[in-house]
């Protein structure tokens, strides 16, 4: 450790923008966007399961308003939203002296609950995807067994659902770390908002966001290293038979 | 390109006469780009007036000599001089490295103030570490408030950095943040002057370190007219010293 830090201090001798005070910058945006990721898709991910089940409902009344729901959340920039959830819900008559202000006056609160609903959103469609495309077989299967719709759900639909929609799942979980860049125009320091910082102090843009876009990168590629795992454990079945 | 040759020989023939003149300070024309409120703009009248004006006029009396105002767009100011079109270039120019290979800098005569500001109810107090400790500070990203704030109070505040001043002025109307730092003359029309605030500024306004602030408004001479330049320094000393240009100042900016 101690070894890598003075090799660390000899390569920042040479250059004035990333000094350790810079660097710690960038440290608290990786932080903050790893943070606010997981907890968006975390959070989503629970909301999105029981939306994709009552999207597929037969009354209207529970899979219309979802319906209504994710179309809002997917037809529209989450740019937008993150503005109306923060800088909209201040004109919210006399939301300044209910509880709730003391959750959204900081910024980190507002960015999760739009980060939270826009992949709920985009999620309960994979879902509600993979939960149509069971295989009928199955399903007639565990009717023929006399199982209960919950039991069947339980036991059958989901978990395969789940494996189906694991490649797409890995997609939106990317999507999500990218679109958080976006976090910084609501003052959060997260890792984009550091490279701005560094930015504009330095005059230096290519120094500053070709920095970021590598710790981006690593972040990603952690990810799809993480789901390319995930599906070989639990998609081994659909592989084609090998000799 | 007959008529440009006519011109340069015209430039070198007006330079080899001025380098043979005397060194005593003479009447001179000094250009100024309208309009920048309040530091040169035209009145409803249509007569060149403002900051830059009144206190370049003190300083032309105070040495003596006459002033003429010559009014010449942004883009060819400096050129303007280089050419001869005026003797001076008094017209809120930031002195920077850049122009000063081009010109000859006068001393600052202003220096653009930021200032602290804060809802009319919140005591703070005179802005410093222990007065601004804890609460959450409002910036506009990139200027040089951000880089002043972020080292003075960055380690015992909570500083929130803004695309916009408006989406600061937002947050402040919401009560987000507890103060901003920002241009005075924004802050001023924004906060102080806006319908549904109640501000204040809090502390003095803020010109120094210069390593933050910058160097100032300065008035540009040609390079070679280095007596003129002293001329207008001294000048500018005595009006700060006999309280002209404190008047002046007030005239234009309000009571500090």
């Amino acid at each position: 450790m101690d070894a890598l830090m003075t090799w660390l201090e000899a390569q920042l001798a040479d250059n004035s923008i990333f000094t350790l005070q810079t660097l710690g910058y960038y440290g608290e945006g990786l932080v903050t966007t790893v943070q606010l990721v997981a907890l968006s898709l975390i959070i989503g991910l629970v909301l999105a399961v029981p939306l994709a089940i009552g999207r597929g409902s037969k009354h209207r009344w529970v899979s219309l308003p979802i319906f209504i729901y994710c179309y809002v959340f997917r037809g529209t920039p989450l740019l937008v939203q993150l503005y109306l959830i923060y800088y909209g819900v201040v004109f919210v008559e006399g939301i300044q002296e209910t509880w709730l202000w003391v959750i959204l006056e900081k910024p980190f609160v507002p960015a999760l609950i739009a980060f939270t609903l826009n992949t709920a959103a985009y999620t309960t469609e994979i879902f509600r995807g993979a939960i149509k495309s069971t295989n009928h077989g199955e399903i007639e299967a565990a009717r023929a067994y006399g199982m209960s719709k919950g039991l069947m759900l339980r036991r059958i639909v989901l978990p395969s659902a789940f494996r189906r929609a694991l490649p797409a799942y890995g997609n939106e979980v990317i999507f999500m770390l990218h679109a958080s860049a976006i976090a910084s125009v609501v003052t959060i320091m997260d890792l984009t908002g550091a490279a701005r910082f560094v930015y504009a102090r330095f005059y230096a843009p290519f120094d500053a966001f070709l920095f970021v876009a590598a710790i981006y990168l690593c972040l990603t590629f952690a990810i799809l290293y993480l789901f390319r795992y995930l599906e070989k454990r639990l998609l081994a079945h659909l592989k084609p038979a090998s000799g | 390109m007959k008529l440009k040759n006519l011109l340069s020989l015209g430039v070198i023939g007006a330079t080899l006469i001025a380098g043979s003149a005397s060194a005593e300070v003479r009447d001179i024309r000094i250009g100024v780009d309208v309009p920048y409120e309040p530091m040169e703009f035209r009145t409803p009248e249509g007569e060149l007036t403002g900051f830059d004006i009144d206190l370049g006029n003190a300083m032309c009396a105070e040495i003596g000599i006459q002033c003429e105002w010559v009014v010449q767009g942004w883009d060819g100011i400096i050129p303007g001089l280089q050419a001869r079109k005026y003797d001076a270039i008094m017209s809120s120019m930031t002195i920077n490295e850049q122009r000063r290979e081009q010109v000859l800098f006068s001393d600052p005569y202003i220096t653009p103030p930021s200032a602290w500001f804060a809802p009319a109810d919140v005591e703070i107090g005179t802005p410093s570490k222990d007065t601004l400790k804890g609460l959450t500070l409002g910036v506009q990203r990139g200027t040089l408030q951000d880089n002043y704030v972020t080292d003075m109070y960055g380690d015992v505040a909570d500083v929130n950095r803004y695309a916009t001043a408006d989406d600061m002025v937002l947050d402040m109307d919401s009560g987000r943040l507890d103060a901003a730092f920002l241009d005075f003359p924004i802050g001023k029309s924004t906060l102080l002057e806006s319908e549904a605030g109640n501000y204040k500024r809090v502390g003095k306004k803020i010109t120094e370190p210069k390593e933050y602030f910058g160097d100032g408004f300065g008035i540009a001479f040609r390079q070679r007219d280095k007596e003129l330049a002293a001329a207008f320094n001294e000048a500018l000393a005595t009006l700060k010293a006999n309280g002209t240009y404190d008047e002046i100042l007030a005239k234009y900016f309000g009571e500090d």
